[in-house]
């Protein structure tokens, strides 16, 4: 039987009559007002305060734990350590996550969390982790990944050998692996070159930065039965996680996600969860955990650090010939950074044959990174898209032109094996060209820059279900996460589907016991996907309002059709009934069948790639070295936008997060290997008066794969605007920055090194 | 532990009253003690405006004040912006526009905005995001809550 992802109904031609608006989406009421709720915002009667104690250490034998006198302290309920978490294999992945969760053997990085205490008060639970001993034998730390590689660097894990390189099984080493991607033959590439570019770049660590810092509460009974409210992008995984480290049969765990108080991957990363979990087993009584903004910083995953070398070569009239890199990632103290992303990812885009990319994932002393929109892979597009400007400018060709001649379309097969099917990078490069922005004259004084880039977008296991009340209104329950409008997009669709409006519909998002294992919401998958097992359910739906049409008129259900949100005969001979809406037909459910409804859950594939290009002016202070944002358009292809405000909020805010990434935003250690800025102070994310509006335009190729084409947008955004802003600073100074941030001091020494060579 | 401070105070125009820790701020008595968890801690340092209130009629990082120090104050949260069923002109554009996006840096900014509105009926682009450099977005980039403030700005001119 064909289902859903086999045939969509993908009809280029179907008059859409809410897919494409901007309804106020229905959860924005609670978020105007107040109401929302969020990881930090439930109380529950008895409810203890937890508070984590951390490794001021970057790398530190722990010899012992002495909590007796917290323990003894009036008020204080439980208190937690390593002890209490079920011993694990090393370097496994339940082992690596237990270990980060509660440093074991080993803290590992400033801000390692080593023990934990419950208390009826926040002030006594400060008070009771300043008694807790904790006996240290402080070992030498490394926090630069080039240094971690180097033989004499110290060794984190004892269990590390580099996956992917030979005779590797005895020596202990940083470097978690070593991968090589490649096709075709990049020496024959770069021979057909009149021109080649090669260049070395590196980007700092930034924080996800979501301004809600991690919150959860958790109780537990007697017999071992486990509630767990936090702010959480994957509700089902964090519930196999704790199954995993802590060994509760997930039946007896309940996840119920929160308000979800930005995420950007971050919230993929499971921290004080665990902790919580355990205070309250112990405690018998609820437990909150609110991590402070200095425990997010030096505690939760920031976003790999980068090295790389990159080299491309390009014909005179503008073919690119080869491209070869190497790039290092770092991945804090634990593996895990999803660095393979990045070589799959940072020249797809272009129809290059000849490819080759050498990556290396390396340990160091700092917080094990996370997820961020297109995990590892804006990194390298930063270099990747400079070395494109530089060819371009070297022969002499306007640098979208270049793109154009050189972008991939329907056919190409990958680096990674996938040959794409219907994409629009070209469409999107057209339409950046066309652009206002574009066709007008950079202003005296500024630099322009131009970059594309580029994300898989994912599918996914996903569960959902929508029911039909007895008044014909809709209810969804979803498995994902809003973390940036589903809920509504969602709502949308299904009410596309059942030709009512979308004020008929409410989508909710579930707790893990009321639906089936969903992968965590991540990699721009979750409209297309719970939008694909919505779809799926309200085309069910359909087949039994059909169904019970048939069984009120008495005739068979084949001979019903369902046309605009109402049951009709489907031709004469079947008889002359007039059209019974949804509310009609689910008003008689005691007179048919019961409750209408349609459920779904898949493997959901299909998703199309997305491609964006962003352009943007900027006017460098030649004094000061500061770098200001004139003007930004982001041009991205969305498939079908399905609610068009959510899209540009996404374009919006994926390219300022990556201006602040551009410019200002790094991980500072001092040389005691610790964390020196983690406040939103001395961190100093863009505020508004940072940047200018930012102009978006939404281009349309659809993916025949989903009913109405949509393809991801989330990743995309911040993917080229470091690139971008890099060859604009280039544009005004003459010299292209390498390094990120772009900060005044880095941009100021570039001039001056500028004017010297003059 | 020391001994705990009665604070009698108005919010919203209610009278209410709690105890406090002397290290307690304004935004722990607001949200523990009150159970009033519109207003927001993204950072407790005054970095990020999400706790942002009205004092007696000054805008402030509720974080940065101590819960004793409200005592005799009248103090104004998100909870108190609309009137009855009437949403107040922000929180409607904001709606509209979409100048929320996952929403928990919402309430700050639209207490920041219509004291800003109150003070400048008719703000340029550029005083509306000097404004609001205190309060951090880190979803929408910022657009869409700058042309939300100058739609409900229009608005309330009636112009």
């Amino acid at each position: 039987m064909s289902t859903i992802l086999d045939k969509s109904g993908f009809n280029p031609d179907k008059k859409l009559k809410i897919v494409g608006s901007s309804p106020v989406k229905h959860d924005g009421i609670d978020k105007v007002t107040g109401r929302a709720k969020f990881g930090a915002d439930l109380f529950l009667p008895g409810m203890l305060i937890g508070k984590i104690l951390r490794s001021p250490h970057p790398h530190a034998i722990i010899r012992s734990i002495d909590t007796t006198a917290a323990e003894s302290l009036p008020g204080v309920k439980a208190v937690v350590t390593r002890a209490d978490f079920p011993e694990l294999p090393k370097g496994s992945v339940a082992g690596d996550m237990s270990r980060n969760a509660m440093a074991r053997e080993k803290a590992l990085y400033d801000g390692h969390p080593v023990a934990a205490v419950a208390a009826i008060s926040e002030s006594i639970a400060k008070q009771a982790l300043k008694l807790i001993k904790v006996d240290y034998e402080a070992l030498p730390h490394v926090i630069d990944p080039i240094d971690a590689m180097k033989p004499e660097a110290p060794i984190l894990h004892d269990h590390i050998r580099t996956k992917g390189v030979k005779d590797a099984a005895e020596k202990k080493t940083n470097v978690v692996e070593r991968l090589e991607l490649k096709m075709g033959d990049v020496e024959a590439g770069f021979a057909q070159a009149d021109v080649i570019v090669e260049h070395e770049y590196d980007t700092k660590p930034m924080h996800q930065g979501y301004i809600e810092p991690q919150g959860c509460v958790a109780t537990c009974t007697e017999d071992g039965q486990v509630e767990l409210w936090c702010c959480t992008q994957g509700p089902w995984v964090f519930r196999n996680r704790l199954t995993e480290i802590l060994k509760i049969e997930s039946s007896k765990i309940r996840v119920t996600q929160s308000e979800l108080g930005g995420g950007f991957g971050g919230k993929t990363g499971f921290y004080a969860e665990p902790i919580a979990v355990l205070l309250a087993r112990k405690s018998k009584r609820p437990v909150k955990i609110v991590l402070t903004r200095g425990e997010v910083f030096r505690g939760t995953g920031p976003v790999s650090g980068t090295r790389s070398r990159i080299k491309m070569g390009v014909t005179k009239d503008g073919k690119i010939t080869a491209a070869d890199a190497e790039l290092v990632f770092q991945t804090g103290a634990f593996t895990g950074s999803m660095f393979f992303n990045a070589p799959q990812a940072m020249f797809t885009r272009y129809d290059l044959k000849n490819v080759k990319t050498v990556s290396y994932e390396v340990v160091s002393n700092r917080p094990k990174v996370n997820s961020f929109r297109a995990p590892c892979v804006p990194q390298v597009v930063f270099g990747v898209e400079g070395v494109v400007n530089e060819l371009a400018q070297k022969i002499g060709m306007d640098p979208l032109d270049l793109r154009i001649k050189n972008a991939a379309t329907e056919g190409y097969k990958t680096i990674y094996g996938e040959t794409f099917g219907p994409i629009g990078f070209l469409e999107t490069l057209i339409a950046a060209k066309n652009c206002d922005h574009y066709k007008s004259p950079v202003p005296k004084g500024q630099g322009r820059g131009v970059a594309a880039g580029f994300w898989f977008n994912r599918g996914g296991e996903t569960t959902g279900t929508l029911n039909i009340a007895t008044d014909g209104s809709v209810t969804i329950i979803l498995g994902t996460t809003d973390v940036a409008g589903s809920r509504i997009s969602i709502s949308m669709m299904a009410a596309e589907e059942l030709g009512i409006p979308v004020d008929k519909v409410r989508a909710v998002m579930a707790d893990t016991h009321a639906l089936g294992w969903n992968r965590i919401t991540a990699g721009s998958r979750t409209t297309y996907s719970s939008g694909m097992v919505i779809i799926d359910s309200a085309r069910k739906a359909i087949t039994e309002l059909c169904r019970r049409a048939g069984l009120i008129w008495g005739v068979p259900e084949e001979g019903v059709v369902f046309e605009d949100g109402y049951c009709r005969p489907a031709s004469s001979n079947v008889g002359e009934f007039p059209p019974l809406s949804i509310a009609e037909i689910a008003g008689k459910t005691t007179l048919t069948l019961g409750a209408i409804a349609g459920h779904s859950e898949m493997n959901v594939t299909g998703a199309g790639p997305g491609f964006g290009v962003h352009i943007v002016d900027v006017d460098v202070d030649q004094e000061l070295g500061r770098v200001d944002i004139k003007r930004y358009t982001v041009v991205e292809d969305a498939g079908k936008a399905i609610h068009r405000l959510q899209v540009e909020g996404q374009y919006q805010g994926g390219a300022v997060q990556g201006i602040g990434w551009a410019l200002n935003e790094e991980y500072v250690y001092g040389e005691d290997g610790r964390l020196q800025n983690p406040s939103f102070l001395d961190y100093r994310m863009p505020v508004a008066s940072d940047v200018p509006m930012i102009d978006t335009e939404i281009v349309e190729v659809p993916n025949p794969r989903h009913p109405y084409g949509l393809r991801g947008v989330g990743e995309v955004p911040v993917t080229p605007t470091m690139a971008a802003i890099a060859n604009a600073i280039g544009a005004v100074i003459g010299v292209r920055p390498r390094s990120l941030p772009m900060s005044p001091p880095k941009i100021l020494k570039l001039i001056e090194e500028a004017r010297a060579a003059r | 532990m020391s001994g705990k401070y009665h604070v009698t105070t108005t919010v919203n125009g209610d009278e209410y009253e709690y105890l406090c820790e002397p290290q307690q701020t304004l935004l722990d008595a607001l949200r523990d003690a009150l159970m009033l968890t519109g207003t927001k801690e993204g950072c407790a340092t005054g970095d990020c405006g999400a706790c942002t209130v009205m004092v007696d009629g000054t805008m402030i990082c509720s974080c940065l004040m101590l819960a004793v120090e409200a005592d005799g104050k009248k103090i104004e949260t998100i909870e108190g912006m609309a009137q009855g069923e009437e949403l107040h002109p922000l929180q409607r554009n904001f709606l509209e526009l979409n100048g929320s996006q996952c929403g928990i840096c919402t309430p700050g900014i639209l207490i920041a905005a219509r004291e800003l509105l109150y003070r400048n009926p008719d703000p340029t682009e550029t005083e509306v995001r000097y404004w609001l450099a205190g309060n951090l977005c880190r979803c929408t980039g910022y657009d869409k809550i700058i042309r939300s403030v100058l739609a409900a700005a229009k608005e309330m001119r009636g112009a």
